[in-house]
């Protein structure tokens, strides 16, 4: 639900890089999203093109990075893949589990003019 | 026709706030003050649990809230009711408070020195979990008339909470809520999350509460000087 904050978060982003390092247009973006970051990327494809439009990223294309989540397990001692923060650990069934990554949400990179 | 080129920026989506909420944080450390950020769903008893908070503690301690919602300020006339000072931010469309906003409140609030400050967030389980406002803890309530599995369906916000405050629990002999499964589901999501039961109607569990402040509170002292010790060090060393 707070898809469209994240597409002005971007936005603002793009309007400061625009003027630090010199570009007008931006044509693509790439944004690393984590499973587990909690975005839905159905209402964040839809509320960019709304946010950005009549912007210097009118039109852009927008590419998601999938980056899968991971965690620590104290049972086991070594990083083992989740789907969902309340997964149970694969090996062991523990709950004890720290997510390590997964969780990120970064602009990686632009295509700009 | 211009030439189109890659740019590497490696920027976090919520880079921006994160930098607000950091600029919050330290002026809640300068003033040696505990902030604590409620999130909750709607109709959980946070702005009565925190009324009755505000009631107990104010002879104790100085004081102030920021209430978060949508539209109207009934919030803020409940909470000033109480004489504790309070501040309504309607969020309009928003669906949560960010820390530029909050970072405003403050300049009309100021807050005073070793003062704790409650931010009552939007009510939504939801998107109040990824915008840090400066907060030392989030504290989520969840009452009993809820569902028991919600930190499971919620596990962003019960994984950003630090404590769950388990309201309404004098209403547990009409209701089938099972308190030790909400429990384990919670801790399913965060295996570190603190657990107090509650009833801020009838008082049930609530000197715990006080008592979690009060810790939190003084941790936050420790090691602090107030603007004007300091000062006055300087002129008389």
């Amino acid at each position: 639900m707070h898809e469209m904050s994240l597409c002005e978060g971007i936005l603002q982003v793009l309007e400061d890089e625009a003027g630090k390092q010199g570009f007008s247009e931006v044509r693509q973006v790439w944004l690393e999203i984590g499973r587990l970051a909690g975005v839905e990327l159905d209402a964040l494809r839809f509320s960019f093109d709304v946010v950005v439009r009549d912007t210097l990223a009118d039109g852009a294309k927008l590419s998601i990075i999938d980056v899968p989540g991971v965690a620590w397990c104290l049972q086991c001692a070594e990083s083992v893949p989740v789907e969902q923060r309340f997964d149970a650990c694969p090996q062991c069934g523990s709950y004890q589990l720290q997510v390590t990554g997964g969780d990120e949400m970064r602009i990686k990179e632009l295509e700009v003019n | 026709m211009s030439q189109a080129r890659m740019v590497q920026i490696e920027q976090d989506i919520l880079g921006k706030n994160n930098q607000y909420a950091e600029a919050n944080r330290r002026l809640f450390g300068e003033r040696g003050m505990l902030v604590l950020n409620l999130v909750s769903s709607p109709g959980s008893g946070k702005t009565t649990l925190l009324t009755r908070s505000l009631e107990d503690l104010q002879a104790d301690m100085s004081l102030a809230v920021i209430e978060g919602d949508q539209q109207t300020s009934n919030d803020a006339e409940r909470i000033r009711a109480t004489g504790v000072p309070a501040l309504q931010i309607n969020t309009g469309k928003g669906c949560h408070l960010d820390a530029h906003q909050v970072g405003h409140a403050l300049e009309h609030l100021d807050p005073a020195e070793r003062s704790v400050l409650f931010i009552e967030n939007v009510g939504n389980l939801v998107c109040p979990a990824a915008f840090d406002l400066g907060e030392a803890h989030k504290v989520a309530i969840l009452s009993v008339t809820e569902g028991e599995d919600k930190p499971i369906k919620y596990p962003d916000m019960f994984d950003a909470a630090d404590l769950l405050l388990l309201n309404k629990i004098d209403l547990l002999p009409y209701l089938q809520f099972d308190v030790d499964k909400c429990i384990d589901y919670a801790r399913r999501v965060n295996p570190g999350i603190q657990v107090l039961q509650v009833s801020a109607t009838s008082g049930e569990g609530m000197a715990d509460w006080y008592q979690w402040i009060r810790l939190a509170h003084q941790t936050r002292l420790v090691g602090f000087r107030s603007a004007s010790a300091v000062a006055e060090r300087q002129v008389n060393p």
